[in-house]
């Protein structure tokens, strides 16, 4: 295990590298004005202005020395300052992590709760009715994009029938209630399916033939022999969804005005406040490289045969 | 010696010789999309305390069927059983609810299986899979189940037992993966063990050793053991009596020294004429059996051996034959041409020693496998 | 999916494989199949095998109810699309603020916006973002996924190890992330989304590409064929990659819906086309401004991008369920 764990730790070591370059490349080579990206418009018309900010952020060094520096700030926390705010961006990210957190955290819970057990529910019941029920009402889910379903949610719970609140995240555990279900919609159906499929393929094997004919109930066969292994892909799948779940999350923070760093980012898009949006994307991409080194760290504590190689 | 479990639902023990299990006119019939598979079609057979029953035929025979049906494990649907019983100690197990025979699974009837990698799971220790039917079945905590569980992978010969107890499947060797699941089958000291191609996956010196293993535990216990396989040499040197089945049929059923001398179905006379034999020079050509088994969706009329047979006349497409009693007592055989094929082994280039030639390549070339490759 | 629940025989090279090498006795895995390959015809020359499998899996295609009606529901977005100048009532982009949030009625079926435009020519012309956006960047993706799987797949040594971590650093980014970042240096408009979500979706392609081959490439046909002594192009081009793209196909036809989404999104974040173009995403986002009393802003450009959707999911299913029987 320890040396599985080393092996993945190097592995996302090389993953972090290549993104800080392709972040950095972004910035710096492609096609744009990185005076303008980073220093904010309009006052570079003016050439004395724009050899100080080209002096600023060392624009003038060669790309290499560029590359070093920004990614010794990057490892230092320092990410830019916030043109409208005027305040370090890595103080109002960390304003803000927790409610994002609290809210992915909710949808991941809702879509193991809900994908894992209507999966397990529609294969042993194949081609029942509730089968056929989580069978359309995934496909039906997975056509619902998250910005449609959080308003269809918000129109229907909270405006007509007056049962969740609207918005907001001080309603108590009952704000999470929609917009977690939100973020979580197409995530779930997806499991639901993955489950599902791969439920349906374990059911088959031998060794569940082997664990009924030791005198197993049903119960136990489904929930330990067969859950057991048709939950290794379903893990996978959640790491890897990871970062549409990120993604989703700007939009349901949007949606239900919740004061997440989604909104925020989405505030900063249309505010030009460049800092805040690469600060938050290089935050991004380093929470979802680290979630599926935990993702594949969980993979080899469930398969015994990755682990032990 | 470990200490023996005493979980069971029989009420007393059989007494030797007495049957144990009887099947009667079993039929399993799956009802898929392409029609009607008659897996097992009219079936009967039965065995004793301490037997050892051999069934042979090839693939798709329904040969493993019979004995899944036994334990309750094929699947219905698609299966349907159309008529039938499955008499155990004076039970009727088609009639016995899921409960009654998850008792009697891997308690008073085990099965062991082709494939050890696959059917052992995974994700769990060899360890605790055997201390699990230990655990189903008797009331039993973790830890002493564990170690018996460990006193069993001893008994079926693994080394290092406590060590390997806590290893994964992935982690043994076929042999030693067959031998755990011998110990798992064993663990609660059943009365009848189904073993389902247990040797086909292994090597050919590993196959001898769980072969001398499943014996050196049948004498110890009186297990009656249902040896499932299409490799005749296993049967020859292994089984009592034995049961060749075609398309789903009892083709022929008897003892083990009449089947390989005195052959009364031209089925039987056609496997045992395609065994090679280390013992005679060669005077002639190894016959294989001619096509393929015949699609159980689709079986043919009459005897559904007749288009592969070489001495098959109108009668063979015409008419089933039933299966008759013998010139030898314990002996029947549903063929229409039993004695032409009693002439065939008894003329003059008869061959006599096919039963010993079968027990000298008694890990030799599996006579059905031929046949199975090219379907 | 739910109305044709019989297994269909397989008659993939494969499934033969695994049809024959399976101890065939009835019922022990799969019974229907099981007979079927046995009785199915077992063609040894690949022309023929690919023939009747390309026809197989139309036919089982075809029966499939829902998949042809994504079918239809995909042509007629299409059409849409491509009419879009002729099929609506007015000019998207006239803006008639003597008339602004009109309610649905005769004169706009589907109301105007907050500037007065016709909805429902906007939802129209919005169509041709949708399917421009949704096939070019997954057409890129396609392009650079392929190529570079098999050659990772096909090749493997270093090209393996550089290729795959090359995906493993794109991979990294959630598509809609990277999209943001390009599109902040870039600015906004439709090839920037297409370039970026092109290039935040091939690393996918690339590994269910390589994956597939290299099953495929140590599958016993593939052997077969080498032994026989086929040229390595003949192996690659007729026998690996046609096996292989199954699962690629699968997942380009849902990647589709996933990029018509990711535009949607992106336009509704503020970081997609340029402002004022008609997109669903900035006609959803715009409407959602006016939630709880103008609510047909929102809802029928929602339902524009929810039909499209399930169009390309019906048939990412269909052709899934057509390609591998088994799957179901």
């Amino acid at each position: 295990m320890g040396k599985y764990i080393v092996r993945r730790l190097l592995q996302m070591g090389l993953v972090l590298f290549g993104a800080s370059l392709v972040l950095f490349a972004c910035l710096y080579i492609l096609p744009g004005d990185p005076i303008s990206t980073l220093g904010g418009g309009e006052k570079a018309r003016d050439p004395a202005t724009k050899a100080l900010l080209m002096k600023r952020y060392n624009l003038d060094q060669p790309l290499a020395v560029q590359y070093t520096r920004y990614v010794t700030n990057v490892a230092k926390g320092d990410l830019g300052t916030s043109f409208r705010l005027r305040r370090p961006v890595n103080d109002i990210i960390k304003e803000k992590i927790w409610n994002t957190a609290r809210l992915a955290l909710a949808a991941i819970l809702f879509t193991i709760l809900i994908g894992i057990s209507a999966g397990v529910i529609a294969a042993v019941l194949q081609y029942s009715f509730w089968d056929v029920l989580v069978t359309l009402t995934t496909t039906l889910a997975i056509g619902f994009p998250t910005f449609v379903i959080g308003l269809i949610f918000q129109y229907r719970f909270a405006l007509r029938w007056h049962v969740l609140p609207l918005s907001g995240h001080n309603g108590g555990l009952k704000s999470f209630l929609l917009p977690g279900l939100t973020l979580a919609s197409v995530d779930a159906a997806l499991v639901a399916r993955l489950m599902r499929g791969t439920m349906l393929e374990v059911m088959r094997a031998d060794y569940i033939r082997t664990a009924t004919a030791k005198g197993l109930s049903k119960r136990v066969v489904i929930l330990k022999h067969a859950m057991r292994n048709s939950i290794i892909p379903v893990v996978t799948y959640l790491g890897i969804s990871f970062g549409t779940l990120l993604g989703g999350a700007l939009i349901t923070e949007v949606i239900f005005n919740w004061n997440g760093i989604g909104s925020t980012l989405v505030t900063a898009i249309s505010t030009q406040d460049n800092p805040i949006v690469l600060g938050v994307s290089t935050y991004a991409v380093l929470i979802f490289v680290l979630v599926n080194l935990f993702v594949d760290v969980a993979y080899g504590f469930l398969d015994p045969r990755i682990r032990l190689e | 010696m470990r200490e023996t479990l005493t979980a069971t639902t029989l009420e007393r023990a059989p007494e030797p010789g007495e049957t144990l299990l009887e099947i009667e006119d079993l039929r399993v019939h799956f009802h898929t999309d392409n029609g009607v598979v008659k897996a097992v079609d009219g079936v009967s057979w039965s065995i004793a305390r301490g037997e050892t029953l051999g069934i042979v035929g090839e693939s798709g025979s329904g040969k493993s069927v019979s004995a899944m049906a036994v334990m309750g494990l094929v699947p219905t649907p698609p299966a349907r059983y159309e008529s039938g019983r499955i008499m155990f100690m004076g039970k009727d197990l088609l009639k016995a609810d899921e409960k009654a025979l998850r008792k009697i699974r891997g308690n008073d009837i085990s099965m062991i299986f082709q494939d050890p990698l696959t059917s052992l799971n995974p994700v769990f220790k060899v360890g605790h899979q055997i201390a699990e039917v230990i655990q189903v079945h008797e009331k039993m905590g973790r830890i002493p189940a564990r170690k018996l569980a460990v006193d069993l992978l001893a008994e079926v010969g693994i080394p290092n037992p406590k060590q390997r107890a806590s290893e994964y499947p992935h982690q043994f060797s076929g042999g030693m993966r067959q031998r755990a699941m011998i110990a798992m089958a064993l663990a609660l000291d059943p009365v009848l063990l189904l073993a389902d191609e247990p040797t086909t996956a292994l090597d050919v010196t590993v196959q001898a050793q769980i072969m001398e293993l499943l014996l050196t535990l049948q004498q110890e216990r009186g297990t009656a053991i249902v040896l499932i396989t299409h490799d005749l040499g296993l049967v020859a040197s292994h089984a009592d009596r034995v049961l060749v089945m075609y398309a789903g049929k009892v083709a022929e059923l008897a003892g083990v020294d009449d089947i390989f001398y005195e052959p009364r179905h031209a089925y039987t006379h056609g496997l045992l004429s395609g065994l090679a034999r280390l013992d005679v020079h060669r005077a002639e050509r190894l016959e294989p059996i001619p096509g393929q088994p015949p699609s159980l969706i689709r079986v043919p009329s009459g005897c559904a051996f007749h288009p592969r047979c070489k001495l098959a006349t109108q009668v063979c497409t015409d008419v089933v034959p039933e299966l008759v009693m013998q010139d030898r007592p314990n002996h029947t055989a549903a063929c229409h041409h039993s004695d032409q094929v009693a002439l065939l082994v008894n003329g003059p280039a008869a061959a006599q020693h096919v039963k010993s030639a079968a027990e000298t390549t008694a890990a030799g070339p599996p006579v059905a496998e031929a046949e199975t490759r090219t379907s | 999916m739910t109305s044709d629940t019989e297994p269909a025989p397989l008659e993939s090279p494969a499934a033969i494989e695994a049809t024959s090498r399976a101890e065939g006795d009835a019922g022990l895995v799969d019974p229907g199949s099981g007979f079927a390959g046995a009785s199915g015809q077992v063609t040894a020359l690949g022309g023929i095998r690919r023939q009747t499998q390309f026809g197989d899996v139309r036919r089982r295609f075809k029966r499939n109810k829902l998949a042809v009606l994504g079918l239809v529901m995909i042509a007629s977005v299409v059409l849409m699309a491509l009419l879009a100048p002729w099929i609506a009532p007015q000019n998207p982009l006239h803006q008639d603020l003597l008339n602004t949030q009109a309610s649905p009625g005769r004169a706009h079926w589907i109301g105007t916006d907050e500037v007065g435009r016709d909805q429902l020519s906007r939802l129209i012309h919005g169509s041709r973002i949708a399917v421009i956006v949704g096939v070019a960047s997954i057409g890129i993706a396609l392009v650079i996924g392929i190529a570079l799987g098999a050659l990772a797949g096909y090749f493997g040594r270093w090209w393996d190890t550089i290729i795959m971590r090359v995906a493993d650093v794109f991979f990294a980014f959630p598509v809609i992330i990277g999209a943001i970042v390009i599109i902040l240096v870039i600015g906004r408009g439709i090839m920037p989304v297409i370039l970026s979500i092109g290039i935040f979706s091939w690393a996918t392609v690339a590994r269910l590409l390589r994956s597939s081959i290299l099953s495929i490439r140590e599958s016993e046909y593939v052997e077969a064929a080498r032994s026989l002594g086929a040229s390595r192009w003949r192996i690659v081009t007729r026998h690996i990659l046609p096996n292989s793209l199954a699962p690629v196909l699968v997942y380009a036809t849902v990647a589709v819906a996933t990029a018509i989404v990711a535009e949607a999104a992106l336009s509704f974040l503020g970081a997609g086309v340029k402002p004022g173009t008609p997109d669903w995403g900035a006609m959803i986002s715009d409407g959602q401004k006016f939630f709880g009393y103008k609510d047909f802003l929102w809802f029928f450009p929602s339902i524009a991008v929810v039909y499209t959707v399930l169009g390309f999911v019906f048939v990412g299913d269909g052709l899934r369920d057509a390609l591998d029987p088994k799957l179901r």
